[in-house]
């Protein structure tokens, strides 16, 4: 009995300390959209609170104001444009390296384990005079190659580690069949591993959702940059228009808390996966 | 002509696309950073060749410097505060088993956030006028003075990790968890009957086995703590007076303000052969047989 009322003591202690941690994540979130319903008027008195009178016109005033149909058209172009990309050519790799066994493949791999160190302030100048020369700055395509560039070292990881679990007699039985390496790839690979397409689908679309650095400095026509960089250019813009800017945050994030409800796992086991690796 | 459709060729046909790819975002500036940082071009007139001279410039000038010490106090500043959390979040978690699951979500939420909308948040708490210092104020509470820490000197760069550190931590409580759950139940079990505090249990039986994945977050924290950037920019740029200013912000305004390309690449080199010293290290321990 004794040992049951300590436990039970202890079991206070835990959910208190851990209910106030879990608040310091989630209050600053909920405030946000406290205050992206709020009036202009009310943050004076109600910094904090639940807004007394609910104004949901800040939405519609900040789409207008921001010209988020063309923003979110933009953002979902380069999200859509690198996954594409970046999981036709991760993909194609990750199948080759789990399961065709090509010779120096491990120099590959310790290629793309340096690709992910080097921090990419090493290389973002050289890059932006080289797209310069192309022709690719200010363009969506330029920002395209360079998020799938940026992850395909991750992509691939993931893809080539789950389709290594994938059975060899699976390719065999379909190669005597006569299916060239290509069809092994589109017709046997790639529907049974749909799961880990999805996952690096999920990281890499919010990587590129969230991306800041890049977009900041790759382009420079407000008609074409992402949400993240004119958010950016709005909070100095209307700096102390705060139903403005709440609602514009609560805009860029409500895709994302959409897609976290439904595949919560998926993108906890995605964005952490390079830690149970190791 | 039969070379060219081995299994062998095939295979590597497959994996040239995310090669090329990867080669001419990454690797090949990366290339041309390593060769301009020994000239002075500044992007324009002619390339001259002038040795080390950019490194030499680099240690002598007050703001690398600065910038240098700010990285340090910034990776300090992550090895301790968030990993300490993170492993008592952890360890309490592991020890409760209703709302588990939703307590997980609400730590790892923040990580999922744009760096900008983290930034927008903070600065809405701690502003000068409507945030919690002035809210307090007004309410006869003293405490803190009603200005924004992201405006002085003294504290800018402590707040601008806060911000950072509470956009991360759910991240390390994630990870830990998922290591935690790996120990086997009968060691707590006995460590019980050996009449094992709570504390005692942490370090001796929790510490050491999830040490594989512990080990792992000091690299990654390390790491990443090496170009942070999007926080220190969005929210101070540097300043004010460069008492935030970090080595990419450094960096930053060094290119694309002064176009100072081979003064930049000389930094990102720096960057560059610190993250790849770290990253051998501990690959030398895992070689020596450290479980890691």
């Amino acid at each position: 009995m004794i040992v049951a009322k300590y436990r039970k003591r202890e079991l206070v202690s835990n959910y208190t300390i851990l209910t106030i941690l879990a608040l310091t994540c989630i209050l600053p979130i909920m405030l946000l959209f406290f205050n992206s319903i709020k009036p202009q008027e009310e943050f004076g008195i109600n910094p904090f609170g639940f807004p007394i009178t609910i104004r949901l016109a800040n939405f519609v005033d900040a789409w207008i104001m921001g010209e988020y149909a063309q923003i979110f058209l933009n953002s979902s172009k380069l999200v859509i444009g690198t996954l594409i990309l970046n999981l036709t050519v991760s993909g194609l790799a990750g199948f080759s390296l789990a399961k065709l066994y090509p010779r120096g493949s491990n120099a590959f791999l310790v290629y793309l384990l340096v690709g992910v160190s080097i921090p990419a302030q090493m290389f973002i100048l050289p890059l932006f005079l080289m797209w310069k020369e192309l022709g690719l700055m200010n363009t969506h395509l330029g920002l395209i190659i360079i998020y799938a560039g940026l992850n395909a070292p991750f992509a691939t990881f993931l893809i080539r580690s789950y389709m290594i679990q994938l059975p060899d007699e699976l390719f065999d039985a379909a190669k005597i069949d006569g299916a060239n390496t290509l069809q092994l790839f589109y017709r046997i690979a790639l529907p049974i591993s749909w799961p880990v397409f999805l996952t690096t689908g999920l990281v890499v679309g919010l990587a590129v959702w969230n991306e800041f650095l890049f977009a900041l400095t790759f382009v420079h026509d407000d008609s074409k940059k992402p949400i993240a960089t004119i958010l950016f250019a709005f909070q100095s813009r209307f700096e102390n228009n705060w139903g403005l800017v709440n609602a514009s945050a609560v805009m860029m994030m409500a895709p994302i808390v959409i897609l976290f409800m439904f595949f919560q796992r998926r993108f906890i086991a995605g964005l952490t996966s390079g830690a149970s690796k190791g | 002509m039969s070379i060219f459709f081995s299994k062998n060729s095939i295979a590597w046909y497959f994996i040239l696309p995310v090669l090329a790819v990867h080669f001419m975002v990454v690797a090949l500036p990366s290339l041309l950073s390593l060769a301009l940082c020994l000239t002075d071009w500044n992007g324009f007139g002619k390339i001259n060749y002038v040795g080390f001279e950019n490194f030499y410039e680099l240690f002598d000038d007050r703001y690398f410097k600065k910038a240098v010490w700010h990285n340090i106090v910034w990776t300090c500043l992550f090895l301790t505060v968030p990993i300490a959390l993170a492993l008592t979040c952890a360890y309490l978690l592991t020890g409760i088993t209703k709302g588990q699951m939703l307590f997980r979500l609400c730590f790892f939420f923040p990580y999922m956030l744009a760096s900008i909308i983290s930034c927008q948040i903070w600065k809405y708490i701690f502003h000068p006028l409507y945030g919690l210092p002035a809210w307090l104020n007004s309410k006869g509470i003293d405490l803190i003075p009603a200005v924004s820490p992201f405006t002085m000197k003294e504290t800018s760069l402590y707040a601008v990790a806060f911000v950072d550190g509470w956009h991360f931590w759910g991240f390390l409580v994630v990870i830990y968890i998922t290591g935690m759950y790996q120990v086997d139940n009968s060691l707590y079990e006995a460590a019980d009957i050996e009449g094992a505090t709570k504390f005692q249990k942490f370090r001796f039986v929790t510490l050491p086995l999830i040490r594989p994945i512990f080990i792992f977050s000091i690299m990654i924290i390390i790491i990443w703590s090496i170009p942070t950037f999007d926080y220190v920019w969005i929210l101070t740029q540097g300043g004010p007076a460069y008492s935030s200013e970090v080595l990419a912000t450094n960096l930053y305004s060094q290119a694309f303000d002064r176009f100072n390309v081979g003064y930049s690449s000389a930094i990102g080199t720096l960057m560059f052969i610190y993250t790849i010293f770290i990253v051998s290290i501990f690959g030398v321990l895992r070689k020596l047989g450290w479980e890691i």
